[in-house]
């Protein structure tokens, strides 16, 4: 399957970040692209900011004809084979490939949106779970661009809750068509599209997936939403007025199109994370030069220390980002790679071990959601008045960011499946998450330990350190809400949502650090900037542990018990902060001297 | 047509430059990139054998960090390399490079040899020129088309003030090529995948050691221009003051 051979070196359980540590050589970092990746990643670099950027304002006008050109274009630059077999006119690259395409492509939201709802959504599902004559019919098309893909699942009535919809398939009396009867809602590329993954219910209850031809008769496509943002993008209702399908275009087997429906999104989630990676690069990029540009008081406003502390925040951001993102796809691709012999093309063998690491799917799609929505504020905000009207870059970036924190499950629904999937995996015994709570509480029981963390010839020691006691208040604060409510933690959101919160911010730092510490290998000013990052990173990530921790700890005790365990929650969270300020002007600095993000 | 590509690899445009310690070069620790010229040399070199069939092959003289631009040429179409690979090519000044890459080429029959017009690093416009000479080929330069004729090329070139000049040259022969003459292609995805199988020969230093001599010029200094801001009165009457002012800007700045 995989082209390219993961260097990490072991295989790593989904979930195990938090009680397991991983030294910096058993994880993947954008340091380890290959030569060909990042001849990939330049070649889509490229076509994005030479031929998606300049054509933005028509594309933005809805001009779909000039969509469907560029699609076409990068078709034939092959960024759309990547996740396709080489049999069916695809490139069969890695996992990592594909999510260098997806960071590297998202430069203008609208088309990154159209780009990744035909090779997920739209092509996937076929690629999956296509018999052969289906793959050899639909993928070679969709290998090229020359037909675009959708994916309709949502209705008007049922979003998140995708297994209440109302679409119904009647198989006709003739026993050669389905009947579809039905509307769709949200429809990403159906303006264009000229194949469509619909799902219905076979008589009502049978979850199914049926593919769908533009054009078929009863197959209508709706008018176009009025959008907040990627107006440039197409998302249309679709309407099912007896439309008939002929039974062999049956996705999947009857009655189980939830599979084909759930384990989409474990690669629209890692992708979305990617993708955030582009866009907020790009903000960054004008953020700065706009900063360079406008003067203030005599001096340009880059000079001033909370326009730097905008830049280092983002900066951060992109480069806490890349450890995360590459780090789980690397993880996934290693996992790809090990599946020997035939089992190589099971999509089931495939899709399991991508499922494995559906908690860091999550995390990167919750993570890169809201740190994207983070960096364009800030390039608001640089922008000031001028970030606030159409003419300027900002504005268009601030609205296209919002919607990914509402497709591919919103990031309430992550946050639930974040915790409550782990969770699931400690009760069954599968992640040893209980043993490890029960050692933490002996050791948090006993008297103070004097080893001496400093003793670690580490330029990161501190960082180290704290990292520790993210895992164990993440640990203890777990254990706490469990044993108040045992499996009934699944109906308290609030505490399940911080619960993730804290989850997230241990993957996000831990992934960060790791980075540092490979690149501290590496050349001394790449190194240095990576590790004052990852201090400020470190603090940023400790104190809103802390805070989650914190609510989370007051909602499930109260009166003695409650007081006992912020005892050892104050001593688990005891340090000393470093100077983020000094450190944050750092970073800026070199990212205004390079005038872009630049590690 | 069997055609060679000069490629240089040079730091990025955009990089933001460091001078080292002893302020003869930059700092190595840059990102580099195929220099831009080159790029549109290769394009065209493409384009020919697109139209009328051949060979591409491509060279650079530089460390093992350059063999990225030939990764790439590699990926955009050529058909194989040469790698001249040592540090200390990088260190050759532009009459060894061109020994260099012509003893690297001894016995390969190019029909025509193109490279850029000039390198964005140290923009001698000299190697292409040099080569030219010592393989005892005709030259171009600043060509911005290129047809090829039943006796050799139909030659546009560039010069100053709008103006074109044809030629024609007997093959083979060294063009250097301007940068916009075309339009770049991308490397595209199974350009990038193939390019891994392509052939690349090495050539280490000890082989082509013996055509070199030493090195006439050398870096003393590199520097950034000093901002300086120097006011001088001229003194007089208004046409005293004048005529001053026309001496100082002919002869001491020498702008009109």
């Amino acid at each position: 399957m995989a082209t390219v051979a993961s260097p990490i070196a072991k295989s790593v359980a989904g979930g195990s970040f938090l009680i397991e540590n991983r030294t910096p050589a058993e994880v993947f970092t954008p340091e380890d692209f290959s030569e060909e990746q990042r001849q990939i990643a330049e070649t889509t670099s490229q076509f994005a900011a030479n031929e998606v950027l300049p054509a933005a304002d028509q594309l933005e006008a809805k001009n779909f004809e000039v969509t469907r050109s560029l699609l076409k274009k990068a078709g034939d630059l092959g960024l759309m084979a990547v996740d396709i077999p080489e049999e069916y006119g695809g490139l069969a690259m890695n996992k990592t490939t594909s999510a260098i395409v997806a960071d590297r492509l998202s430069i203008y939201a609208s088309f990154s949106v159209a780009f990744s709802a035909h090779v997920g959504i739209g092509t996937l599902p076929i690629v999956w779970y296509g018999t052969d004559e289906q793959k050899k019919k639909f993928l070679p098309k969709l290998a090229t661009g020359e037909w675009i893909g959708a994916y309709a699942l949502s209705e008007a009535t049922s979003g998140s809750d995708a297994m209440n919809i109302r679409t119904r398939a009647e198989l006709a009396a003739d026993g050669k068509h389905y009947v579809l009867n039905g509307e769709k809602m949200w429809i990403t590329n159906a303006g264009f599209a000229d194949l469509f993954t619909v799902f219905a219910k076979i008589d009502g209850e049978k979850f199914s997936a049926f593919l769908i031809e533009r054009g078929t008769p009863g197959l209508s496509i709706g008018a176009e939403e009025h959008k907040l943002g990627i107006r440039g993008s197409s998302t249309c209702p679709l309407i099912l007025s007896d439309c008939k399908v002929p039974v062999e275009n049956l996705l999947g087997e009857a009655g189980k199109g939830h599979h084909i429906a759930f384990n989409i999104l474990n690669i629209g989630r890692f992708k979305l994370g990617a993708a955030c990676l582009g866009g907020a690069r790009n903000s960054l990029t004008n953020g700065i030069r706009y900063a360079k540009e406008r003067k203030a008081f005599g001096k340009s406003i880059v000079d001033f220390g909370l326009v730097q502390e905008k830049i280092a925040d983002s900066a951060i951001g992109v480069f806490v980002g890349e450890s995360m993102a590459y780090r789980t796809v690397g993880m996934i691709d290693h996992a790809l790679a090990a599946i020997e012999g035939d089992a190589a093309h099971s999509s089931r063998e495939i899709q399991k071990r991508v499922e494995e690491y559906a908690v860091e799917c999550s995390i990167l799609k919750v993570w890169g959601s809201e740190m994207l929505d983070m960096v364009v504020d800030h390039m608001v905000q640089i922008y000031a008045g001028y970030g606030y009207v159409e003419e300027y870059p900002a504005e268009r970036a601030y609205r296209d960011s919002r919607i990914n924190r509402i497709f591919e499950g919103t990031n309430e629904i992550n946050r639930l499946i974040i915790t409550g999937w782990l969770m699931k995996r400690a009760m069954t015994g599968q992640l040893a998450l209980m043993p490890a709570i029960a050692k933490l509480m002996e050791e948090v029981m006993a008297p103070p330990s004097f080893d001496d963390p400093n003793a670690l010839d580490e330029p990161l020691v501190n960082e180290v350190g704290l990292l520790a006691s993210a895992k164990k208040i993440a640990l203890f604060t777990a254990g706490a809400a469990s044993q108040k409510y045992m499996a009934a933690l699944v109906d308290q959101q609030e505490v399940m949502g911080e619960l993730a919160d804290i989850l997230i911010q241990v993957y996000s730092f831990e992934s960060a650090l790791l980075r540092a510490q490979k690149l501290s290998a590496s050349s001394s000013t790449s190194a240095a900037l990576a590790q004052a990052m990852v201090k400020v990173h470190a603090e940023h990530c400790f104190s809103a542990i802390e805070t989650a921790a914190r609510r989370v700890l007051a909602a499930v005790a109260e009166g003695d018990m409650l007081r006992t365990r912020l005892a050892i929650f104050r001593r688990l969270s005891k340090h000393t902060p470093v100077n983020t300020i000094e450190l944050n002007r750092v970073v800026a600095r070199a990212m205004i001297e390079a005038g872009r993000y630049s590690l | 047509m069997k055609i060679l590509v000069c490629i240089k690899q040079v730091p990025q445009k955009d990089a933001p430059l460091k001078l080292n310690e002893a302020g003869t070069w930059i700092r190595e620790d840059v990102s580099y990139e195929v220099n831009e010229p080159d790029a549109y040399a290769l394009e065209e070199a493409l384009r020919q054998k697109e139209k009328h069939g051949g060979e591409v092959v491509v060279i650079t003289a530089g460390p093992t960090r350059s063999q990225q631009v030939l990764r790439e040429a590699l990926a955009k179409g050529a058909d194989r390399a040469i790698h001249l690979e040592d540090d200390r090519f990088g260190a050759l000044e532009s009459t060894n490079t061109a020994r260099a890459i012509a003893a690297a080429i001894e016995g390969e029959k190019f029909d025509l040899v193109v490279t850029g017009l000039q390198s964005d690093d140290y923009g001698a416009a000299q190697t292409g020129v040099l080569l030219a000479e010592i393989l005892g080929w005709p030259h171009a330069t600043i060509i911005i088309g290129i047809e090829k004729t039943d006796s050799g090329v139909h030659l546009k070139r560039e010069l100053e003030a709008g103006h074109y000049q044809f030629i024609d040259m007997p093959l083979p022969a060294v063009l250097t090529i301007q940068s916009g003459i075309n339009k770049l292609r991308y490397a595209t995805l199974i350009g990038i995948k193939q390019a891994k199988m392509k052939p690349m020969r090495k050539v280490s230093y000890g082989e082509v050691e013996a055509k070199l001599s030493k090195n006439l010029q050398r870096i003393e200094r590199l520097y950034v221009p000093v901002k300086q801001k120097k006011t001088e009165m001229l003194e007089g009457t208004p046409p005293e003051v004048a005529k001053k002012l026309v001496e100082h800007l002919r002869n001491t700045v020498r702008v009109i």
